[in-house]
């Protein structure tokens, strides 16, 4: 069909005329230019963008689990010895052996299981999924690891909720996050204040 | 025999110490006490399992009284 060009072609005379050929060269170079245009901008950014979200809740997670990292205590061997001794006086028998195996001693709590070291305390929210990292502890860096926890655990039992305001917050989140971030030794006892989290009631927290 | 302990570089010190049946040792223990309030000492005295209760007078009839120093977020 020998059509009758459009009269509008005039107002685009500069144009050339379509057909095939030109059509897949103007494809081919649409996609040339997006690629050379686009592609190298979005790779790095989309890569950017997911460093960003996977780095940055990683240093708050250490963050988080540095509240709990052992450090070596400035108190004599014996000091230390008294130290656990009273500490062990005021829990239980499970307690003294978590503390014995990785530092932290379990406490119960109605906002979910506490895990207190000497410097700092975990709370594993009821459900075991997630943890708050609280940085928190006595102004006396002679104090054996014992007393220090003492100090902590008895505040802990006056006043839950005072403990956590008082408390510095360094972390919040999902516990496997900051399970791979915890010392070896450590990790059990994320793992039974996990287990004693899931034992608790959601609904019966205040 | 009743305790007020202080919660220390030591571990621990015992401050006083008392029986119900002795006026004289509960006197001296609640002066140490006081002395030890007046420093910035909380004194803590457990109340059940998992339970701790903060006093502002020597409770005599306790068997162990703990003093332990203010905590802070860090």
């Amino acid at each position: 069909m020998a059509a009758e060009p459009l009269p509008e072609l005039a107002a685009v005379h500069w144009r050339p005329r379509v057909d095939t050929q030109r059509l897949q060269r103007t494809d081919a170079l649409w996609t040339a230019t997006t690629i050379a245009l686009v592609e190298p901008l979005a790779v790095p950014v989309t890569l950017a963008a997911f460093a960003h979200a996977w780095v940055i809740p990683e240093l708050y997670a250490q963050r988080g689990a540095n509240v709990v990292r052992p450090k070596r205590s400035r108190a004599p061997v014996e000091a230390e010895a008294r130290s656990v001794g009273l500490l062990g006086d005021l829990v239980g028998h499970e307690a003294r052996e978590l503390h014995a195996g990785t530092g932290l001693v379990l406490e119960r709590g109605r906002l979910g299981a506490w895990l207190v070291g000497p410097a700092g305390a975990l709370l594993v929210r009821p459900g075991g999924r997630r943890v708050l990292c609280y940085c928190v502890g006595v102004n006396d860096p002679e104090l054996p690891s014992g007393d220090r926890i003492a100090h902590l655990l008895l505040a802990l039992r006056s006043d839950e909720r005072g403990f956590a305001t008082v408390a510095n917050l360094a972390f919040s989140g999902a516990r496997w996050r900051v399970r791979r971030r915890l010392a070896a030794a450590t990790r059990p006892a994320l793992d039974a204040g996990a287990a004693a989290a899931r034992l608790l009631d959601t609904r019966a927290t205040p | 025999m009743a305790r007020l302990i202080r919660m220390d570089q030591t571990g621990h010190t015992t401050v006083a110490e008392w029986r119900a049946d002795d006026p004289e040792a509960i006197e001296a223990a609640v002066r140490a006490f006081r002395e030890e309030l007046d420093r910035g000492y909380f004194a803590m005295v457990s109340t059940g399992e998992g339970q701790a209760e903060q006093v502002r007078e020597l409770p005599v009839d306790a068997d162990l009284v703990i003093l332990r120093l203010p905590i802070s977020g860090g």
